[in-house]
């Protein structure tokens, strides 16, 4: 039997781990890795697989929100995720090292076209309901502007709940705005930018200081910063 | 039946308890065998004292009034309590004064993180004795430490906790500007650390650029060689303490797992100079850390330079679980 200490799991050596991003960063990751050298046609096929062995490195395959979990507890050496997982996951102790400056998209406040509820239950009400998938972003933001909010929690759709009377507004993360304008949404305050970054577990950085420093390099060139 | 303990907290059933109990035993052997003696203080002291260690890490998370009305906190480390215990008892005693401990300390977790509340440090402090030769001493005794729990491809970080401080006001950064820099180089955020240099007014890219390259810089010697070259009076300063601790080092044979670390920022308020942090490859956590406190004790009314080192006991423990079962698996 195992026993965890302060959720500790074991980081194996070996090539290096690199937690790469599924959904809307993929595409661009995979690109930007083979700019730098890496090669990803592995990881590029229709293969289910997770985790694919190339050249001196190996890729893991997760969804952005698990990568600082796993660079956090140095199952994974380096990652690649977007900026408002780590705000959303403040607390993940790692070391953001690069801001690759793809997968752009914008953290934003948004209502109903033309419907005044937002501000309505501010002054009415004295708080507005947001609905979000972000709570830490979100409950920060009004915070940081001295509004009082109710936070509703959601986890898929986040556009369904004002259309419905879930909630006043939503506070979501938009790329081209598309989603919004479909459901009759539109931007009220934006919130912050966020774009994807490279960041790195504790010791990885420390101990495989050459490698990680070199892919830093490489990667920081591909992405033309 | 099962009856809730709080989150953060555990019970260890024999098994464990047989190999923890041996590995304490034989980091005391460690710690005994070069001349500290073994201490025991209060896990609950009075708050105000515990207040004297300053910075966040160190204030206690668990505070509570006892029946006569006195506010009480349980210790969040052990050397704020050491620091207390020389001066009341020893405050006349001959210097240096080595000694070590084996306890529990409390503190404030995230929730749901796993995170532990009461935690088992085992560790030394070195009263008495000013860089760098107690430096070299407390990472000596460190590395035994090391050996002893077979972790013997750990490393041991070595930083200077001035450097940035000294830089930044050489550099003219002062109030909120200066604690967000410190905070974003602490947690090596070098995107937000980038943006809060360049909003900085008066600070040249040249400035901003040497910051931003200190914090990567980490290895051998050469690293020193490096810095030199970079701009400061601060780095120049802490490049010298440095390297006068790493000369003794290499002087007493003990260099081989010392990896400086100019990016190196501890959180806890009290460090000056020298400060250390211990890695083993096989986790990605950080097993322990410690450092040059020369300034605490004189908050306790003694002047005296310190320095000392704790490690978390369970994380070794894990460490040379993965290490034992590493070397089964590849028998060199």
């Amino acid at each position: 039997m195992t026993f965890e200490v302060a959720g500790i799991r074991a980081k194996a050596d070996g090539p290096l781990k690199l937690a790469v991003p599924r959904g809307a960063l993929f595409g661009e990751t995979l690109d930007i890795l083979d700019a730098a050298g890496v090669d990803t046609s592995g990881a590029r096929g229709d293969s289910r697989s997770l985790i694919f062995e190339t050249d001196g490195m190996t890729l893991v395959t997760m969804r952005p929100s698990d990568v600082p979990t796993y660079v956090e507890a140095g199952a994974a050496d380096v990652g690649i995720t977007g900026k408002d997982v780590l705000l959303e996951q403040a607390d993940r102790a790692v070391y953001e090292l690069l801001d690759l400056g793809y997968g752009r998209c914008r953290m934003v406040l948004a209502g109903r076209k033309g419907d005044a509820r937002l501000g309505e239950a501010q002054r009415r009400l004295g708080m507005m309901r947001i609905a979000t998938k972000y709570p830490r972003i979100a409950e920060r933001h009004f915070e940081s502007t001295g509004r009082q909010i109710e936070m509703i929690e959601v986890k898929g759709s986040v556009e369904l709940a004002p259309l419905i009377g879930l909630g006043d507004g939503i506070v979501d993360l938009v790329a081209t705005g598309r989603t919004l304008e479909e459901n009759d949404l539109e931007v009220r305050e934006e919130i912050l930018e966020c774009t994807a970054r490279f960041v790195a577990n504790r010791v990885a950085h420390k101990l495989r200081a050459t490698e990680v420093d070199e892919l830093t390099a490489k990667l920081r060139a591909a992405s033309g910063g | 039946m099962i009856h809730p303990i709080p989150p953060g907290t555990r019970d260890v059933l024999p098994d464990e308890m047989r190999e923890l109990r041996r590995l304490n035993r034989a980091l005391i052997e460690v710690f005994e065998a070069r001349g500290y003696g073994e201490v025991a203080t209060p896990a609950i002291e009075y708050d105000e004292v515990l207040a004297r260690g300053d910075g966040p890490a160190t204030a206690g998370a668990y505070r509570f009034f006892d029946e006569s009305g006195d506010l009480l906190a349980l210790r969040s480390d052990m050397t704020v309590p050491i620091a207390r215990l020389v001066s009341s008892r020893y405050a006349e005693a001959e210097m240096p004064l080595r000694l070590c401990y084996l306890a529990s300390s409390y503190r404030a977790v995230r929730p749901q993180r796993g995170q532990m509340r009461e935690f088992v440090q085992a560790g030394v402090e070195l009263i008495g004795a000013p860089a760098p030769g107690g430096t070299v001493e407390v990472i000596e005794v460190l590395e035994a430490a090391l050996d002893a729990a077979g972790l013997d491809r750990a490393v041991i970080g070595l930083g200077d906790s001035d450097l940035y401080r000294q830089l930044l006001t050489e550099f003219g950064v002062e109030g909120e500007a200066r604690d967000s820099i410190l905070a974003r180089l602490a947690s090596h955020d070098l995107v937000g650390l980038e943006q809060e240099l360049r909003e900085v007014e008066g600070i040249s890219d040249e400035q901003c650029a040497t910051c931003v390259a200190l914090s990567q810089l980490r290895g051998g010697r050469e690293v020193l060689e490096q810095a030199r070259s970079m701009l400061g009076g601060a780095v120049a300063r802490a490049t010298a303490r440095l390297q006068a601790t790493y000369d003794a080092l290499e002087e007493r044979g003990v260099v081989d797992r010392v990896q400086i670390d100019l990016g190196l920022l501890l959180d806890l308020g009290y460090y000056s100079g020298a400060i250390l942090e211990v890695y083993d490859p096989a986790l990605g956590h950080i097993l322990g850390g410690g450092g040059r406190y020369d300034e605490l004790m004189k908050r306790f009314g003694i002047d005296q330079p310190a320095a000392g080192f704790a490690l978390y006991l369970e994380r070794v423990h894990v460490a040379q679980m993965e290490e034992e079962s590493r070397r089964e698996r590849a028998p060199s």
